[in-house]
Order: C-alpha cells, then structure tokens, then sequence
C-alpha cells in the first residue's frame, strides 16, 4: 500500500524547544473518536494552540505566521508518553514531513516511520544550532536528505550525519510499508506458528 | 552462550532476521480495544486481507466508555460509533470480543492476566503503550502503532529492532505505606521519562520477589512512563499459582509442557545487560509528583526541587511549575486536593481497593474531594463486593463506578475541570491528560486515600 516517497526534503522549519514534548499534546486523547485517518492536522497541540473557549493562542509557535514549513523541529525526548500513532497521523496531516530533535521516544519514532514522517535525531549542539540560525532568521532552509542521511543548513555551510537502519531506509525511500514485506513471507509465518509453545 | 530473559523470550519468537533491520518478531497475544483499531480494520478491508489467527487476538472496549449506567446507550455519538465498529469488526473477523456489559468487560491490561490470556513466555501486545503491564508474568509485552496493530492482524507478526537490556535491581524491605507504586515512581524520579528509551527493563531482587502479581503489574505498567519498551520479572511459583486454572491459561498436559517451557524463563548467571542499575528498597518513601511528567516525583515529606538543580531543560521546567502554580521548594504536605481517582491499568485491581479501605474504613470523605473510584474490571468489581471493601467505602461516603480507563485519559466524560488538582493512581499527569486545564498529582492508592480523608496531601503513615 504504501505512503508518500521521501527522498530530499529542503523547507524552512517550525521551531519548538520544549522538551518532553508527549502525544497527548501533539493530539488530546478527546480527539481519538474517529474511526478513519481523516482531520488529525486540525487539532495538532490542540490545547497548545487554542484556548478553551478555541480562540487562539497568539504566543504559540504554530500560529506565529513568521515560521512555517515541512520540519518540525522538536527539544530533547520528543513524543514520550502514549503509542497513539493519531500523533504521527496528526504531525502528517498538518503537512510536516520531517521532525528533528536530539532524542526521540520509541513508539513515536516507530510510528513515525510507519507512516512516512522522517524523525531525525541529531546531536544536542547541533539542535541547538538549527534552533538559533532559525531564530535568527526564520526562513533559513534545511535540507533533509535521506539517501545521504544528512541534515544540512546551507546558509551555514554545515551538516551533521543521522542514523536509520537500512531497511526503513529502503521503504521510505521507496514508499514502501512493513505489511507489504509481512504478507509476502505470510508462508514463513503460518509454518513457524505450528511451533510456538503458547 | 548465557542469555537473559528478554533475549530468551524475544530470541525465540524471531521468524526471520532482516540484515541492518529490523527482526520479524511473531505475536502470540494481541489485545485489541476501540480506539487505536479501526484504522487498522480499515487498512485490512482497503487491502482485502484476512486476520491471519483470529483465535490469537482478544478485543474489549476501555477507553473511551462510560463509568455510570452503562447498561444505557452510550450518549456520545463519536464514542458510541467507536465501539459499534469495534464490535462490527471483531464479529467479522471471528475474534472474541467483550463489549460493554460483558461479564468479562474491563480494562485491556486488567482482563488479560485475570483469563489467563497472559502467559510467561508469551510475546504479547496491543496499540497501547501500557502493555508493559503483562511483563509482570515473564511476557516480552509492549505498545505499538496502529500500523502494526494492522500487521498483527494480517499476519501475526510485527518488524522490530531488539532493544538493548537494562536490569534494575532492588533489594532491602520496603517501608510502612510503601507500594509497588511508590517503587516505580521512586525508580522513574531516578531515571527520568527518557532515561530507559531504547532499553527493554528486567526488575530483579528482593523487593520484586517479594511482591504480589498485582505489584508487578503495577511496576511494569509504569516502564514506559521511564522510555523502556517494557519491562519484565522472571516468572516463579506466585507466578504459576496466579494463573493456574484461568480460562484461558494451559490444562492438564499442557500445563505440564507449558511449565517445562517457563521452568526455562530467567536471565542466567552470566548474561550480560547493556546496563545494569541499584537501588536500595529500604530508602523508598512514599512519592507523589509535582510536574508535569512522571519523572517529577518526590517522597511525599520532601519539597519541590529547585529549578537551578535540575541536568537540563530549565524552561521546560519552569512552564511545569507554572501550569501546576506550585513553586520550587515549596512542601508538597498540606496541598489541597479536589478530586481522587481511584482506578486504570496501573491500580485499577483489586489489591488496590484493599489499600484504599484500609485507609479510609472508620473514616469519612473529606467535603472538599469529589471521589471516583474505578475499578478495572467486572471480576474486580465483584471482589470488591464479595470482599465487603464496596460496605466500607460506602459507610465512608464513596460511591464506586463501573469499569474502564476513566480519568486516566477522560476520554469519557470522567474529566477533571480546569484548574482542579486530582491525586491519582493512574500513570501519567501529563498537561491536561485528565481533563483539559487538569492537575494531576500521582501516587499510590494509600496517599490518594489519604488525601480524600483529609482533603489535602497527607503522609498516609500517620494514618494507620
């Protein structure tokens, strides 16, 4: 089935230094109701976002017109907390291709490549340089490239290498998903079954 | 070659190994509820798949069900059309499903072990980070994604990287009104919520020997809210007797091939662990958080750590503080409280329930608290009845709801209004996990007995 290619990505950023940022931000567990993968973009960080009475937030990031574009740029443990995947759905849905951060949480960073959303784990330095250039001027570009793993920031002339084993390499590169390579080795499975011991 | 649990476990349910990938790592339980489902349903109707091993998936609703009259239809239409499709999909596909008013309806990690459908051994999951909870029985058992909820479904397996080991030792006898819960919030103060990402946890040592099932459940449960994948306890004869008998569990000359498979089931002398932690039991109070994250905890008597003591992550400290308006060295005894929950994956059982009358028989709810108590399933609810706690709490002013995850993530109508500040038993106080604008300060069933006696943060203690 499969999801969007990615190849190189190059756009200017969302910056949002908090840090332990955890998927009931990124979507309130209020909004997990649907029974399809439509709207998540809507209410991603609702209640960063919008006020209870849903009137904007003016001081957060996402409605600050001066930052925009496909990479989010996240602090330190982004994504910890619930395996909802609606958190990854809701970061896609909004139109971000890419998150970057220092660390990531497992299940999110799991997701995440599930669905074609390239998490990035760079150096805490590096982070933080990516954070002050966009500071600095809010349309520096990055450019992701996934075939070279490589972050750069061209108006600095630097990049730092990231890590992705081979394999997720291949299917985003390609758009390809796990349950594609899970069915076509279904006969493997179903023979293993007959002896497991529970 | 010496191996350690995990490496037993996860080592011997590997189908095929992918060269700098992941490994294709066979399910033998999954667990499935309404919320993180019907995409997956959805994505198996688009690709006109089948579910590969029906008899191996378990479906109940939790999440997102009511906790008052639920013999009624379900009012919210979003919510009520969540668990129509769950239902649709599980007759459609031939998996057992127990809905609401099911007699064996409760929450996901709260039935699985009380059927017997958790097993030592056995790799087990559900599109829930708290799967951690089945680890307690010497299960390699963890959250996924909805992708892979629909990867179990069409082929029983999922694709993974092995995570690295971590063992977390604790010996020494734990103190008066210290519970397994004060342990794991004692150990994530410790570790922080990142500090086991990457890791799959072994808890060894005295005090997790010591400890019921229910215990280890709770310290399980609470292995994500540190990073870790999951965390297990190798199996032993409390292990074995908890399970005996269940539904769903192995008789006769199964049992006694399944015991030699167990028998099998502990980290050998010399496996090696990528990182290996101490800690002292007898040095653990009872805890309680004051941020924001799990990892905000301390013992209950001390104040609220100071900014400029913290490794990193000033500012994102500070907002902490402020959305919770406490402020740095502050005590955290004498605090007023508004609500207690009393229930989800983490103390929903019935051991729990017991800890709380304790605390509040011959006592009063203070009129200050607004109380719900939640039990995680109907089993536990009838214990709580048979056992005569219900007589108790009710002659101290409480009323006890029907089952489900509630407050834990109010995705119900169970939430804590704005503002509020709520002891609870459950796992994460998250910014408005409760309830937009929530408060939330976890902590054991005693210190949230306590605080709906007295109306505040008391040291449960100097109660009993």
């Amino acid at each position: 089935m499969g999801y969007e290619k990615f190849n190189t990505l190059k756009s200017t950023t969302v910056p949002l230094t908090i840090e332990n940022v955890d998927t009931d931000q990124i979507i309130p567990a209020r909004f997990l109701k649907a029974t399809e993968r439509i709207g998540f973009g809507e209410n991603l960080f609702r209640d960063w976002r919008y006020n209870a009475d849903n009137s904007i937030k003016k001081e957060f990031v996402l409605n600050n017109d001066t930052y925009s574009g496909k990479i989010l740029l996240g602090g330190k443990n982004f994504g910890s907390g619930s395996s909802r995947e609606h958190a990854a759905w809701a970061i896609y849905d909004y139109g971000f291709r890419c998150v970057i951060s220092s660390f990531f949480a497992d299940i999110f960073r799991g997701n995440c490549l599930n669905i074609g959303v390239l998490p990035v784990q760079v150096s805490p330095e590096f982070l933080e340089t990516i954070f002050e250039s966009v500071f600095k001027n809010p349309k520096t570009e990055l450019i992701v490239n996934l075939n070279t793993q490589k972050v750069n920031i061209p108006c600095l002339g630097i990049s730092e290498a990231f890590d992705i084993n081979e394999y997720k390499k291949e299917n985003m590169l390609n758009g390809y998903d796990d349950i594609d390579y899970l069915t076509n080795i279904k006969d493997t499975i179903s023979e293993f079954a007959k002896n497991t011991p529970l | 070659m010496s191996k350690t649990l995990f490496d037993k476990v996860w080592d011997s349910h590997v189908v095929h190994k992918i060269n700098n990938g992941p490994d294709v790592l066979f399910i033998d339980r999954h667990m499935v509820h309404e919320v993180t489902s019907p995409v997956a349903f959805l994505g198996l109707k688009n690709r006109n798949a089948e579910v590969l091993f029906p008899e191996k998936t378990f479906a109940t609703a939790d999440h997102n069900t009511p906790t008052l009259n639920q013999h009624l239809p379900v009012k919210d239409p979003l919510s009520a059309n969540q668990l129509k499709a769950l239902e649709e999909n599980s007759k459609l596909h031939g998996i057992s499903y127990w809905g609401l008013g099911h007699e064996k309806n409760g929450i996901v990690h709260v039935v699985g072990p009380e059927y017997g459908i958790t097993q030592p051994g056995a790799t087990i999951v559900c599109g829930d980070s708290h799967t951690s909870t089945h680890g307690a029985f010497g299960a390699v058992a963890f959250g996924i994604g909805t992708s892979e909820v629909e990867m179990v479904l069409s082929t029983q397996c999922i694709m993974q990287p092995k995570p690295k080991k971590m063992k977390i030792s604790i010996d020494g006898i734990l103190g008066k009104g210290v519970t397994p819960k004060d342990v794991a919030l004692f150990i994530i103060s410790k570790l922080s919520t990142s500090g086991a990402t990457g890791y799959f946890v072994e808890y060894s040592g005295e005090v997790f020997r010591e400890m019921s099932m229910e215990g280890r459940m709770t310290v399980c449960n609470l292995s994500i809210e540190m990073g870790a994948r999951g965390g297990m306890i190798a199996p032993d004869n409390k292990t074995f007797e908890y399970i005996k008998n269940r539904e769903f569990t192995p008789k006769e000359d199964k049992w006694e091939k399944a015991m030699k498979y167990w028998s099998t089931l502990y980290s050998d002398e010399n496996a090696i662990f990528d990182k290996e932690l101490f800690f002292d039991g007898n040095n653990i109070q009872p805890m309680i958080t004051y941020g924001t994250n799990p990892g905000m905890g301390i013992s209950i008597s001390k104040g609220i750590p100071e900014a400029k003591n913290q490794d990193s992550g000033v500012n994102t400290y500070l907002k902490s503080l402020n959305y919770m308006n406490y402020s740095e060295g502050e005590s955290m005894l004498g605090k007023k409280i508004d609500f207690v929950f009393l229930g989800s994956c983490t103390n929903g059982r019935i051991e729990d329930f017991r800890e709380f009358a304790k605390i509040v028989e011959g006592r009063k709810k203070a009129s200050n608290i607004t109380a719900w108590l939640v039990p995680g399933s109907h089993k536990v609810e009838k214990a709580i009845k048979d056992e005569g706690i219900l007589k108790v709490l009710e002659q101290a002013g409480f009323e006890l709801r029907e089952p489900g995850c509630s407050a834990c993530l109010a995705m119900n109508d169970d939430k804590i209004p704005a503002g509020k500040y709520a002891v609870s038993t459950s796992n994460r106080n998250f910014e408005g996990r409760q309830g937009p604008g929530s408060r939330t300060l976890l902590a054991s069933p005693l210190v949230a007995a306590a605080a709906a006696v007295t109306g505040e943060i008391t040291d449960p203690r100097t109660l009993y």
